[in-house]
This record gives C-alpha cells, sequence and structure tokens, in this order.
C-alpha cells in the first residue's frame, strides 16, 4: 500500500514539473504579441467613444495580421510578429483600472497596454505602468497634465492633448472673424472639462484681451439635464458659448438646446464636436463651429492613408470614422512603428520593453490623420496638425463640415518643456503657424 | 431682474416636475412595501428604452402625431406591467421582513441585472426619440424661449402628484393601502389581502418610475448608464423630504430643482455640491426628513 502512495505521488510530482515545464516553455517561446487594450466598452462613454475606437482598433489588429495595411505598415503584425489583443472595460473608475492594469501586466503577462479614454484614468495608470514596468501607450485621453505634471520611462500618448483643441478654436474664430467680445462656458467638472475651459478662455483673452467672460459653467459628467444651464448661457448673452462636452451629455446638450435657439442666437463650439455626427446625423445643428481633436473624420487630410483608412472603417461599419477610431489607430501605429525601430537595431529579435521605449521616444510616424511627432514630455507625448470647420448641409440636406481651417502641429501646440497654460500666458512664442 | 427670478423658478419648476415624478414611485413604494428599491433607476431605463423603440413604430404606422403621447404612456405601462409579477412576485416577495440591507442589495442587484438586459436587448447604441418634444412648440417668456413639452412636465408632475393622493385619500382601495401602511399584520387580520396590496402598490411604482423615463427620453440621447444620476438624484428627494411621503416628495424635489436653478444662474461653482448640502443638512437636522411625522411604538 505504501509502495503504490510512493509510486503515485512520484508520478503526480513527474506530471506537475512536465506541465510546469511546458506552461513555461510555451510562455518563453510565444512568437506573437500579446496587447492589452483598455476602453469603454460599456457605461455612457462605450457608444461614443470606446466602442468605435475598439472596432476602429480591431479591424487594423485584423489587417495588421494579415498584411493588408498599406505602406508603412505593410508587415505583417508588429514586426512579424502576430497581434494577439485581450480587449478590457474602462468603466468603473480608476481604483478598478489601476487594478485591471496590474492583472494584465502581472497574470496575463501582455507585452503592452495600449489604452485609457478617461483623463482620470490617465492620472492614475502612469506611475503604476513605471512602477510595473510595463509599456503603455495612452491613445486618448486629453489632459495635458500626465507629461506637464510627471515624467515616466515607460508611458506614452500618441495623440496630442486637448491644449491643442482650444487654442486652434480660437485661433479660428478670429481668423473667421467672428465676435469674441463675449464668451461663455459649459465644460464638466472634471480635468477634462476644467483644462478644456482654462485652455480656451485663457486664448481668447491672450488673442484679444478685451473679450469678457460671461459665464462659466461646470455641470456634473453624465448629468444628461441641461434646461437650466440653456437659460443661464442664454440669459448671459454671450457671443461665444464653448463646449467640451462629449458622448451622451454632448448629444443631450444639443438635443435640448436646439429647439431653444441657443445655436441661432449664439456662437456655439465644440472643442470636440465630431463623434456624436454619426449618432445624431441631421439633428446636429448648422453653423457649429468644431473640432475632432485632430485631423480626423470629415475633416481628416487628403491622403493615400486617410482614404484607405476611412474607407475600410465605412465598407466594414457602414458608418464614417470620427475621432475614436482614428486615435486607436494612431496608437497601434506608434505601437508598431516603435517596436519595428527597435527590432532594426537588434537583429530582428522580439524586442523587450526597454527596448522599444527606446525607440517611442522622440519617434514620428504617418497616420490617416497626418504626421504625428513624439516631441513634448521628453520625447513621450506626440503633438500633431489640426483641423477646425463648421457645420453646414450639403446639396442633399445632410449635415457636414465647412470652412475648414488646417493648422500645424507647432502652430497649436507648445514646445518641448513648456506647459500649455504658460505657453499660451506668454503669447504663443515660437508658434510656428 | 424680475426676467432672472422668472427663469429660475421656471427652471427651477422643469427640474423639480421631472424629479418629483422619479422620486413619487421611489417614496410610495417605501412607504408600502418598506423596500428602498436601488432598482427603480433600472426601470426608469427600461421605460426610456421601450419609449425609444415604441415611438418610432407609432410614426411608421402613420399615427396622427397627436396621439403620440399615447404611445409613451402605452410604453411605460408596458414596462411596469412585466417588470412587476418578475420583481415583487418572483424575487422580493422572498425577503419581505428581513433586514433592510439586504433588501437594499437585493434591488441594487437588480438594477445591475436590468443594466445587463437593456445592453442585451437595445445594444450600447444611442437611441434619439426627439419628437414628441416639438409637438408642443415654444414659448417665449421674458428674452428667452422654453420648450412647450418641458412646461408640460410641471401639468404632468402635478397631475401625478394629485392623482395619487386622490386615490390614496379618497377611494376605497386607498384606503386599504393607506391601511397596510399604518399596519400590515392587522390589515390583515381584518381580511385585506396584503400580497394584493403589495403588488398593486409596486405595480404603480414601477409604473412612476417607467413614465418619468417615457416623459425624458426625448430630451436625451437614450444609452446605457442613465439611470446612475437618476437613482442619485431621487434618493436625496426623499431623504429630504422623508422616506415614504408624497409631500415630502414634493417640497424635496421643489428645494433641489430651486436651489440648483438658482446656484447655475448666480453661483454656479456651488451647483454640483448644492444638492449634498441640502441632503446633508437635512440628514444633521431632521435625518427623518421633512414629513416623517412620529411614529407609534408598537408594544
Amino acid at each position: 500500500m505504501n509502495f503504490f502512495r510512493q509510486c503515485l505521488i512520484l508520478m503526480s510530482s513527474i506530471l506537475i514539473s512536465l506541465l510546469t515545464f511546458v506552461g513555461i516553455s510555451n510562455a518563453d517561446g510565444h512568437k506573437g504579441f500579446k496587447l492589452g487594450v483598455v476602453t469603454f466598452l460599456s457605461g455612457p462613454a462605450a457608444e461614443p467613444f470606446g466602442v468605435p475606437a475598439w472596432n476602429g482598433g480591431k479591424l487594423f489588429i485584423k489587417l495588421l495580421n494579415e498584411g493588408k495595411v498599406p505602406a508603412p505598415y505593410n508587415k505583417k503584425g508588429f514586426g512579424g510578429m502576430k497581434i494577439t489583443a485581450i480587449p478590457i472595460d474602462e468603466s468603473g473608475g480608476a481604483t478598478k483600472q489601476v487594478q485591471e492594469f496590474r492583472n494584465l501586466v502581472q497574470r496575463d503577462k501582455v507585452d503592452a497596454v495600449l489604452g485609457y479614454v478617461s483623463s482620470g484614468d490617465c492620472m492614475a495608470i502612469p506611475s503604476v505602468a513605471d512602477e510595473l514596468k510595463a509599456l503603455t501607450v495612452l491613445y486618448d485621453c486629453g489632459t495635458p497634465r500626465v507629461f506637464e505634471d510627471a515624467s515616466y520611462k515607460y508611458v506614452f500618448r500618441t495623440a496630442a492633448h486637448a491644449a491643442m483643441d482650444n487654442i486652434a478654436i480660437a485661433k479660428y474664430l478670429i481668423e473667421k472673424g467672428h465676435d469674441i467680445s463675449s464668451i461663455a462656458g459649459i465644460n464638466q467638472n472634471y480635468a477634462w472639462g476644467k483644462d478644456s475651459w482654462k485652455d480656451f478662455s485663457v486664448s481668447v483673452k491672450k488673442l484679444s484681451p478685451s473679450s469678457e467672460i460671461k459665464n462659466e459653467l461646470f455641470p456634473k459628467i453624465f448629468s444628461g439635464q441641461y434646461g437650466t444651464e440653456i437659460s443661464a448661457l442664454m440669459n448671459s448673452k454671450a457671443k461665444v458659448v464653448h463646449s467640451s462636452l462629449w458622448g451622451g451629455d454632448l448629444q443631450s446638450f444639443i438635443l435640448q438646446a436646439k429647439p431653444r435657439g441657443l445655436f441661432k442666437r449664439t456662437q456655439v463650439v465644440f472643442s470636440a464636436g465630431d463623434h456624436v455626427m454619426p449618432g445624431l446625423g441631421n439633428k446636429y445643428p448648422e453653423g457649429v463651429i468644431l473640432g475632432a481633436r485632430g485631423q480626423y473624420g470629415m475633416m481628416a487630410p487628403d491622403t493615400a492613408l486617410n482614404k484607405w483608412f476611412y474607407k475600410s472603417y465605412m465598407d466594414e461599419y457602414g458608418v464614417f470614422p470620427a475621432q475614436p477610431p482614428y486615435r486607436m489607430v494612431q496608437g497601434l501605429m506608434g505601437l508598431k512603428m516603435a517596436i519595428e525601430k527597435a527590432m532594426e537595431k537588434n537583429g530582428g529579435k522580439k524586442p523587450n520593453k526597454d527596448e522599444i521605449a527606446a525607440a517611442f521616444k522622440g519617434l514620428e510616424f504617418d497616420s490617416p490623420g497626418g504626421l504625428v511627432q513624439m516631441k513634448l514630455g521628453d520625447g513621450h507625448q506626440a503633438i500633431q496638425p489640426h483641423a477646425i470647420g463648421t457645420t453646414a448641409k450639403d446639396k442633399d440636406g445632410n449635415i457636414t463640415v465647412t470652412d475648414i481651417v488646417r493648422y500645424k502641429a507647432s502652430c497649436v501646440n507648445p514646445p518641448n518643456g513648456i506647459k500649455a497654460v504658460d505657453w499660451i500666458n506668454a503669447g504663443f512664442p515660437g508658434a510656428d503657424c | 431682474m424680475v426676467d432672472e427670478i422668472l427663469t429660475i423658478v421656471l427652471d427651477g419648476a422643469i427640474y423639480a416636475s421631472w424629479l418629483f415624478i422619479v422620486a413619487l414611485g421611489l417614496t410610495f413604494v417605501f412607504g408600502v412595501l418598506k423596500i428602498l428599491n436601488i432598482a427603480h433607476g433600472g426601470i426608469y431605463a427600461l421605460g426610456a428604452y421601450s419609449t425609444a423603440t415604441l415611438v418610432p413604430i407609432f410614426y411608421s404606422l402613420g399615427m396622427p402625431e397627436q396621439l403620440v403621447i399615447l404611445a409613451m404612456l402605452i410604453s411605460a405601462l408596458a414596462v411596469a406591467i412585466v417588470i412587476t409579477p418578475i420583481m415583487e412576485r418572483g424575487i422580493l416577495r422572498r425577503f419581505y421582513g428581513q433586514d433592510e440591507v439586504l433588501i437594499v442589495l437585493v434591488t441594487y442587484a437588480i438594477y445591475l441585472v436590468l443594466e445587463d438586459v437593456q445592453k442585451l436587448i437595445w445594444g450600447m447604441n444611442s437611441l434619439y426619440v426627439s419628437e414628441p418634444r416639438e409637438l408642443l412648440g415654444a414659448l417665449e417668456f421674458g428674452s428667452l424661449y422654453y420648450v412647450g413639452y418641458d412646461l408640460a412636465l410641471i401639468g404632468l408632475a402635478i397631475f401625478c402628484g394629485l392623482f395619487l393622493w386622490f386615490v390614496l385619500n379618497k377611494t376605497q382601495s386607498g384606503k386599504i393601502v393607506l391601511a397596510v401602511i399604518h399596519n400590515p399584520e392587522i390589515s390583515g387580520c381584518m381580511g385585506v389581502n396584503i400580497n394584493k396590496v403589495y403588488l398593486a402598490a409596486f405595480f404603480i411604482g414601477a409604473f412612476l418610475a417607467a413614465l418619468a423615463g417615457s416623459f425624458t427620453a426625448p430630451l436625451i440621447s437614450v444609452q446605457v448608464g442613465i439611470s446612475v444620476a437618476v437613482v442619485i438624484e431621487s434618493f436625496a428627494v426623499v431623504i429630504i423630504g422623508g422616506l415614504g411621503s408624497i409631500p415630502g416628495a414634493v417640497i424635496g424635489a421643489l428645494i433641489i430643482g430651486m436651489a440648483r436653478a438658482a446656484c447655475v444662474h448666480k453661483l454656479p461653482e456651488a451647483e454640483i455640491f448644492i444638492m449634498y448640502f441640502c441632503m446633508a443638512g437635512m440628514l444633521i437636522f431632521k435625518p427623518k426628513g421633512l414629513f416623517q411625522g412620529a411614529q407609534a411604538r408598537k408594544i
């Protein structure tokens, strides 16, 4: 009996050792690239941001793995490595996201994480990313504070921060001869809304010092009811009303303000107003000045790369891509370029995170939205060209964007080492427009 | 100045009306069943979704657009008819008499399930149904335009409040409900079918939640997550007014609506805080709310 028991223990030990060995061998021998993708897949930010972004990302990863993306992205996967994406829902707040991030890095052993729409999450993740030495690409969030208040080794943001959106809108208003003698704002009460309003109002005051701030409203995020705010904005009689509202909040604001005549009575500007156009269609008001947080969607440049992406997305989903899918694809393109640049240096082996981080720093790459340059935050924060336009109806009665003005990246982004608000306050020194 | 005061009163009244319709069902269900129903927000969202689904069908059938209100009422009624037996008969009645915290957790679980049900049925895309809002045109007040539909919400809130008050105080069925509120055991001994009263009370509460959702749908983009703010704000109303009190819900909604409107117009930086300020003040000085009277202790 004792003999049998010893045999059983011995065989079990051998089996466990073998299984462990096979597991380790598989882990070491993983030829692909595991990518954690974090974006809103539920909650109010999912429909306008997370889902279209992931739709774009999913499609792009599929085409990359099949080698069907045009040059310079025509090599399969990331440098020949097949990309396996693990999508994670961003909803639940920063504390939950930090835990999800740890799970991705420590449990799922991803090679990199690409994600984050929420500015709050983008403020929380980078310090954990550096602590875990996990390569992280922030693809969407807007607050300028990520790399202005700190620096990180393994964290990169492949899209410009929100200062660009608001500086460009202020310049557009001046260039187009709009009356900016008085301004008012309605922005959500958190980092994104507060930073957006500050950048816009300071830019306007700098460009037109006599301009007067009539009203500053900061309703809570996902408030949904704006009747009182609309009355206050109309009562203020400001010539320009600025808003960085997004998603369901922006949709609700438009639906509630349009029948009350806000868009006819005052010049409304939406710093990130394009992404609700596919959903609202002709309910979107005419004459609104809007940005798309880059040259995206209806304001994208007429390049071969953009034509390819626009058509691929339209063919797959039957709707035009607004800013979210562009920005996720931009993040994937940046990561691909950094990985392939690192592989060129190490003789074609799968690069480690230090090699990729070194290659990512200061990288420049083409995207459907134009040239992306990792110039700020000591080579970790992107700048990119921007476009602002005005909504109008085309000859078929469909809402479109016209009167588009394009801005060079160096015209609407601060130089490296200067905080955006300081640069605006100083009168945009060194701006190359 | 007069214009501004008029605007504040009107904005406050519109917001308070919406809050009241949402909170009325919540406070009524608590009054009768002694259940703090967090799933109330989920039923509100179902009301909004069902209206956003039914109204386009109504238009596609070529029905006269004035009757769209009927379609909205039907959608709210349909939600209440479906949800009441499942929630009250299927789940909640198993927990009557149990610890209040447990029941709150149960209703929270139902709320989460309802969120997923919305995703399952309607997906992640927003739905828009703004057409009913154009039905009553716009009216000019001072220098501002108000949409007739928004003003009609005030009438709807007054009607709902008065109707419920009338049913409770002037009809035999209402008096039976009041008897159950006062003492379910003795009411039962007197031959009242308590289970039926609970079912009817929950149905009314669910209908009011769905009705609020139905009439809010034309104002917003209907999407997953719209119920979160509703749950918090309607709780604030019933805490201020007193749990289970209909006059309390009126006063609570008016206090929050007016205070919020005054802040947005005169002190915007305090707007986000004012609702919690009112609620915290009430919890400190009158923890049972404005209209929670003295309760007799059973021996």
